[in-house]
């Protein structure tokens, strides 16, 4: 098991045929991801790398059983997509694409509601790396050699830091069960609260390395979670110790705008409810290690 | 995206707003001309910056005549205002705006914010104006209103009211204060804004409802959909070198440290900076030069880096995803045969084709200290930076 994507899941690709949408279609293929579609209005009837396009996702969705899509359609227009993705009846839908308006996304939020929870979407990043279940599926863009197939499971919000963290434990022969890159806006479709959740639901995974930073309060929901049902070890790390208040680090959520949004206060928070800190970005690979010793 | 008091009023007055006469100088000359236009007998010369807490930092002039009004003009042209939200080098006065006064009875508090908890917009209000919010929530906390507005159908008129009747003015000031509400929603809703605050907002002695003071902030995101929000950029009130890096699509942020920093990726960046100061250094800026990291990027990474005087070492932190590690390394040493650098510099590459990228820069014969690991890089970069100083201090010495 891994969470929310393996190698069965039928994937659409959002926004195919743009540059972006091709290369990473081609990468993914090659991991073995189940691609089934692609989705590009007006440039239905074509295909790319051997996957068919169409109009629309319902079209898409009708003519394939896509149950999940990753989308890679530029801000103007990726809320639409997304919403599209909803109305369309996918699952889970994995939004790769930088620089989506803030109103947008809070109107993404609220459209998303419309569907019972049982039927409702689950919406990925956007601003993120995407998904990977390693030797499963790759919904995202991130570098999958650096991952090795295990049993802890990885959520944060940066892409790079990420792969930091996957190659720190590849290098000690630690493997992850499924990484998600939650994303780095300030709104955004899942938490770490989500994931951690089912993180603690998945048989497959033992432990969770949680990489937050600066600015917003999901760490400190998280915090809550895992004080009250977390029963699997949790690793966390929080960047921008350094970074000062009132100024945005490079994502648009990463910002020290309110108490409780600082590195060293969500680190506060965490450890307080058990969560293993991890001193040092550094050390994320050997805290792991000796988290999951301890555990044994 | 950032813009004046005197703009976010315009915009404001726009909406609905009821703002006192003003008019913009660049010299004190069209200063004291403004003020003949707007006239009375009393005006309020401000320094147009972009920082809160003007007041307090000399930025705001009571003037009650003419040549008043010419003298403060004259001291606010030019001059670097610093006050606790600027850090200590300040903020550059260009552009003054001149007031007519208004007679006070009460300060009120507005502001709409992007609540990252409701993830919806979120109206803040207090009886309790003229004061910061953060200082209203410590001293006051019960006078704070605070109303969210449901997305798909926009703030409504009963919730105005009630953050009107809950301020606690008189009946005959409601009205007025639910439409300066939603207009401050409907601007902000209109022109992508995250955030809009009126403080003070005042009631005067005749009644009336006025924004005396406004500041607005817009979602950088959505400035392609915002062309007359983007022309009000004030390139004068940013860091010329982070304005420079935005024009390049990257991410810069100037810090009071020695070790300048080039890393793809926000959350790497913040990691690597966090690396730094825990090997004992300061880093001299956050920067991210995308996920992508193209050799065109790494090479404009450097010019920015090396036009802060500060910078006495760098590090390069690159964790190549969808590129490759001998991609990056051609970009490094492309760039160093551009740009010499002479202070020491350590480059760490990890991720796809590292080998073959570490191999490039050993073959290169350039002067870099090459990582392996982030602890690594960091160390490195400290400790190479630490000697450099020790070196340059003996060869003053000796002279």
């Amino acid at each position: 098991m891994s969470i929310l994507v393996d190698r069965a899941t039928p994937v659409m690709v959002q926004g195919i045929t743009g540059k972006i949408g091709t290369f990473h279609t081609q990468e993914m293929l090659k991991y073995g991801t189940n691609i089934v579609c692609g989705v590009t209005p007006g440039k239905g009837g074509s295909d790319v790398h051997g996957v068919p396009v169409f109009d629309t996702v319902k079209e898409a969705v009708a003519k394939t059983g896509a149950e999940a899509s990753v989308m890679f359609v530029p801000p103007p227009f990726a809320a639409d997509s997304v919403m599209e993705a909803a109305d369309g009846g996918l699952k889970l839908c994995v939004a790769i694409t930088d620089g989506i308006p803030a109103q947008d996304m809070i109107r993404v939020k609220r459209y998303m509601r419309r569907y019972r929870q049982t039927k409702r979407m689950r919406l990925i990043g956007p601003n993120c790396a995407g998904i990977i279940s390693p030797g499963k599926a790759l919904l995202g863009i991130m570098p999958d050699h650096i991952y090795e197939t295990g049993s802890v499971g990885v959520v944060g919000r940066s892409g790079t830091l990420g792969y930091e963290a996957a190659a720190q434990m590849s290098e000690l022969g630690i493997g992850v069960s499924t990484s998600v890159g939650i994303g780095g806006d300030p709104v955004n479709g899942s938490s770490f609260r989500d994931i951690l959740e089912l993180f603690e639901a998945d048989s497959d995974t033992s432990a969770v390395v949680m990489i937050g930073e600066i600015g917003g309060p999901q760490e400190a929901e998280a915090a809550e979670f895992v004080r009250d049902h977390m029963t699997k070890p949790v690793i966390a790390y929080v960047a921008g110790l350094s970074a000062p208040k009132g100024r945005r680090m490079g994502h648009a959520g990463a910002i020290i705008s309110a108490f409780g949004e600082s590195a060293s206060e969500k680190v506060e928070i965490l450890r307080d409810v058990g969560a293993v800190i991890a001193p040092t970005p550094a050390a994320i690979g050997e805290t792991v290690r000796d988290t999951l010793a301890n555990a044994a | 995206m950032d813009i004046h008091e005197y703009q976010a009023k315009e915009i404001l007055s726009g909406f609905g707003v009821p703002i006192p006469r003003g008019g913009l100088a660049y010299s004190p000359e069209q200063a004291a001309y403004r003020a003949r236009e707007i006239g009375g007998n009393q005006w309020v010369v401000k320094a147009q910056v972009h920082t809160g807490g003007r007041g307090k930092a000399g930025g705001v002039k009571l003037c009650n005549d003419e040549h008043e009004v010419l003298d403060a003009a004259n001291e606010l042209f030019g001059k670097r205002l610093v006050t606790h939200q600027t850090g200590p080098d300040g903020k550059v006065v260009y552009r003054i705006y001149i007031e007519g006064t208004v007679p006070i009875e009460h300060e009120l508090y507005l502001g709409l914010v992007l609540d990252r908890k409701s993830e919806r917009v979120m109206v803040v209000a207090s009886g309790a104006g003229g004061m910061e919010i953060e200082d209203i929530a410590a001293n006051e906390p019960d006078t704070i209103i605070r109303s969210v507005v449901e997305p798909a159908v926009g703030m409504q008129a009963f919730q105005a009211r009630e953050i009107a009747f809950g301020l606690g003015i008189e009946p005959a000031q409601v009205q007025q204060m639910a439409e300066i509400i939603m207009g401050c929603y409907r601007a902000f809703r209109d022109l992508d804004a995250t955030m809009v605050e009126v403080n003070p907002l005042v009631i005067t002695t005749e009644g009336s409802v006025v924004a005396l003071d406004a500041k607005m902030t817009f979602d950088d995101n959505a400035m392609f959909r915002r062309p007359n929000i983007s022309e009000l950029r004030d390139k004068s009130q940013e860091d010329p070198r982070e304005s420079q890096a935005a024009d390049r699509g990257l991410s810069y942020v100037g810090l009071k440290g020695k070790i300048g920093c080039i890393v793809n990726g926000a959350g790497l960046a913040m990691a690597t900076m966090d690396m730094i100061k825990q090997a004992g250094g300061e880093p001299a800026n956050f920067l991210d030069i995308g996920g992508g990291a193209t050799p065109e990027r790494v090479a404009k990474a450097f010019r920015l880096v090396l036009s802060d005087d500060n910078v006495e070492a760098i590090l390069v932190n690159i964790f190549a995803g969808i590129n490759r590690c001998d991609w990056v390394a051609e970009g490094v040493i492309k760039a160093l045969e551009e740009h010499p650098v002479n202070v020491p510099l350590v480059v760490r590459l990890a991720g796809t084709n590292v080998e073959e990228g570490r191999k490039i820069l050993a073959q290169s014969g350039l002067p870099i200290i090459r990582a392996t690991t982030l602890s690594e890089a960091a160390e490195r970069v400290v400790a190479a930076w630490q000697n450099d100083l020790k070196h340059n201090v003996k060869l003053v010495d000796t002279k």
